[in-house]
């Protein structure tokens, strides 16, 4: 605490800020969609139990973020997820129209 | 970060903490006093006076009396909302939307003569309300400030959880007579502890409140963003009925209102017109949320111009739905009664607490070797924990002196209230920020300790002769003064106790300031 830290690890902890904030909210804004078309239940009730867990979704990466022993590997594990989720999704609003529900 | 997992989380709560921790302290001070929001209102407004019933008759004239404001004063407006008189608060709220671009209308009316009310102009409670999730911000500013410092928050609470090795013995450790800085830990810890329960609810739920303006990508994917057509199917609100856009007129609005009464048991809260001057107007009556813990309004829709029945929801939501409207009871306690809701104003001041006890340990943590001066870090978080922990509160009571003590027929006089406020928040934080830190807390602390009892000798000298309910008012004044004396009692703990090393050093029991200011 009292050795000020070098401007590597500034840069460092900066990038896990960054990728907590917007790579945290990109996963959980690509599950709230995949799971609002996917889960088994009506559209309303889809949409509402995605939204609802969107925020721990949130939680739990920027957790990831920030308990990774590396910047690099924290953003391999957020960058695959975004990647997986961001192809399901196309796969899904591929496959049928956006607007599809139960 | 390359410690262990505990380390890094130790790491990620304290500088999450820190940062977001000014916005939280006033947030949870604000939410916590908004468990009394209707209190609040009651006291700013003496003239005021209750009824012992309304019956459904006056109800209905009462809503009449105000269509007929409306069409007078806002007949350009897209929506009319009001908010019908009760037993305790026998007034009509009127408020309109007008266009984009034109600020919206908001008036009192008496219900007896359907003229403005005749009473101190004051935004009451509803200021500290929405203070509490906007921060007196442009409304989309506020919000996703504070959404951003809930999730924080969230974060925090979880490495808190994880940094705490030995959680449950931290439940029964408050080590006073040690030194300053296991004093404010263990003030952290056990506010933090206790209502973790609470903490955790209500930041989660708090999100949830605003969850589709932070998070509206399941509706844009399932509904393509049409957010009404969400909530209609959820069950929330009764189906739009887009304006046909051809002249209407509107029904009288007193029988349908006798209808509503008809038609689902329960207080009638408040009627919202859409549209009014449509052909394709609509009426929706709506009630308070049946006794329960979730917030749901049984609603009937009434087409404007026939005063026809359109459709009446009650109840039967869904699983997921009232999972949602749960939550959001659940934040706003609207279900509690008097002792439930004095239990969650008590795990709202330990969320206070533990905020405000958090910020001050980080100062201590790293407060300078005894001759070395505070770097410009530690000045700054000084100036701003002082700011807030002691301006907020100062800012408040200066709110309710102001009340009290503005001419009554000022010009604009609920502005000049909330200038009182920032005015007082800005003094304390300015006046605190250049003497040495001890000096500055005490003074501050004993700054706000008197603007309570202020408060209280300005209303107790001006308003007495206006109370309806002496005792309730009295009761009121007491509560201030509890916390007034709350932060006369910091004020001196700081002064005799807190930190000058020299003390502690020469062998002189060291003490420690019990927990932050309620």
């Amino acid at each position: 605490m009292s050795r000020s830290p070098t401007l590597q690890a500034r840069a460092a902890v900066a990038g896990r800020v960054v990728l907590a904030a917007f790579g945290g909210y990109a996963v959980a804004a690509l599950a709230t969609a995949l799971l609002s078309l996917t889960l088994p239940m009506p559209r309303a009730e889809a949409v509402t139990a995605a939204t609802l867990l969107s925020f721990p979704i949130m939680v739990g990466i920027v957790v990831v973020a920030f308990a990774a022993r590396s910047p690099t590997r924290a953003a391999a594990v957020v960058g695959g997820l975004v990647l997986a989720l961001g192809l399901a999704l196309r796969l899904v609003t591929g496959t049928f129209p956006i607007g599809f529900g139960s | 970060m390359k410690q262990g997992f505990r380390q890094s989380m130790a790491w990620l709560h304290t500088w999450s903490g820190l940062v977001v921790g000014w916005v939280l302290f006033a947030v949870f001070v604000t939410g916590t006093a908004t468990y009394y929001r209707a209190e609040i209102s009651r006291w700013m407004q003496p003239e005021l006076r209750r009824e012992a019933t309304i019956a459904p008759e006056a109800l209905a004239a009462s809503a009449d009396r105000a269509v007929a404001y409306l069409q007078e004063q806002a007949g350009g407006a897209r929506t009319w909302f009001v908010t019908l008189p009760t037993p305790e608060r026998p007034l009509i709220e009127l408020f309109w939307r007008n266009r984009p671009g034109t600020p919206p209308g908001h008036v009192l009316l008496d219900p007896r003569t359907g003229a403005p009310a005749a009473m101190r102009a004051t935004r009451g409670g509803d200021f500290l309300y929405r203070f509490h999730f906007e921060l007196n911000l442009a409304p989309l500013w506020g919000r996703w400030i504070v959404g951003l410092c809930a999730m924080v928050m969230l974060v925090a609470l979880v490495s808190g959880i994880v940094t705490h090795r030995r959680i449950f013995t931290d439940f029964f450790t408050l080590r006073r007579d040690k030194a300053a800085q296991r004093g404010w830990l263990d003030a952290h810890n056990v506010s933090g502890v206790l209502a973790l329960p609470f903490h955790l609810m209500i930041t989660y739920s708090g999100v949830v409140t605003l969850a589709l303006m932070y998070m509206p990508w399941g509706v844009t994917a399932a509904y393509k963003g049409d957010s009404q057509a969400y909530f209609a199917e959820t069950g929330q609100i009764t189906q739009a009925r887009p304006a046909a856009g051809a002249p209407g007129t509107l029904a009288p609005v007193g029988p349908m209102v006798a209808r509503a009464l008809a038609t689902l048991p329960g207080p009638l809260e408040r009627l919202t017109i859409v549209n009014p001057r449509d052909a394709q107007s609509t009426v929706v009556a709506v009630f308070e949320e049946p006794h329960g813990l979730s917030h749901e309004h049984p609603q009937v829709a009434f087409a404007g111009t026939s005063g026809a029945v359109v459709e009446v929801l009650s109840g039967g939501l869904a699983p997921a739905a009232r999972t949602f409207t749960t939550l959001v009871g659940l934040h706003e306690a609207h279900f509690a009664g008097t002792a439930l809701r004095g239990l969650f104003f008590l795990c709202g001041l330990m969320g206070c607490t533990m905020v405000g006890s958090g910020l001050v340990l980080w100062q201590v943590a790293r407060q300078p070797k005894h001759g070395a001066a505070p770097g410009f870090g530690w000045r700054l978080v000084h100036g701003l924990n002082l700011g807030t922990v002691a301006g907020l509160p100062g800012a408040i009571a200066a709110y309710l002196l102001a009340n009290r003590l503005l001419p009554l027929d000022l010009a604009g006089r609920p502005e000049w209230e909330v200038r009182a406020f920032f005015g007082a928040w800005i003094a304390i934080a300015v006046a605190g920020a250049w003497p040495a830190p001890r000096r500055a807390w005490r003074g501050a602390l004993a700054a706000v300790a008197l603007l309570f009892v202020a408060a209280v000798l300005a209303d107790v000298a001006t308003a007495r002769g206006l109370w309806d309910d002496p005792a309730w008012f009295l009761g009121f004044d007491l509560a201030l003064l509890a916390l007034a004396a709350g932060f006369a009692l910091v004020s001196r703990k700081v002064a005799r106790f807190a930190g000058p090393r020299r003390a502690r050093a020469a062998g002189a029991p060291a003490g420690v300031p019990r927990m932050g200011p309620a």
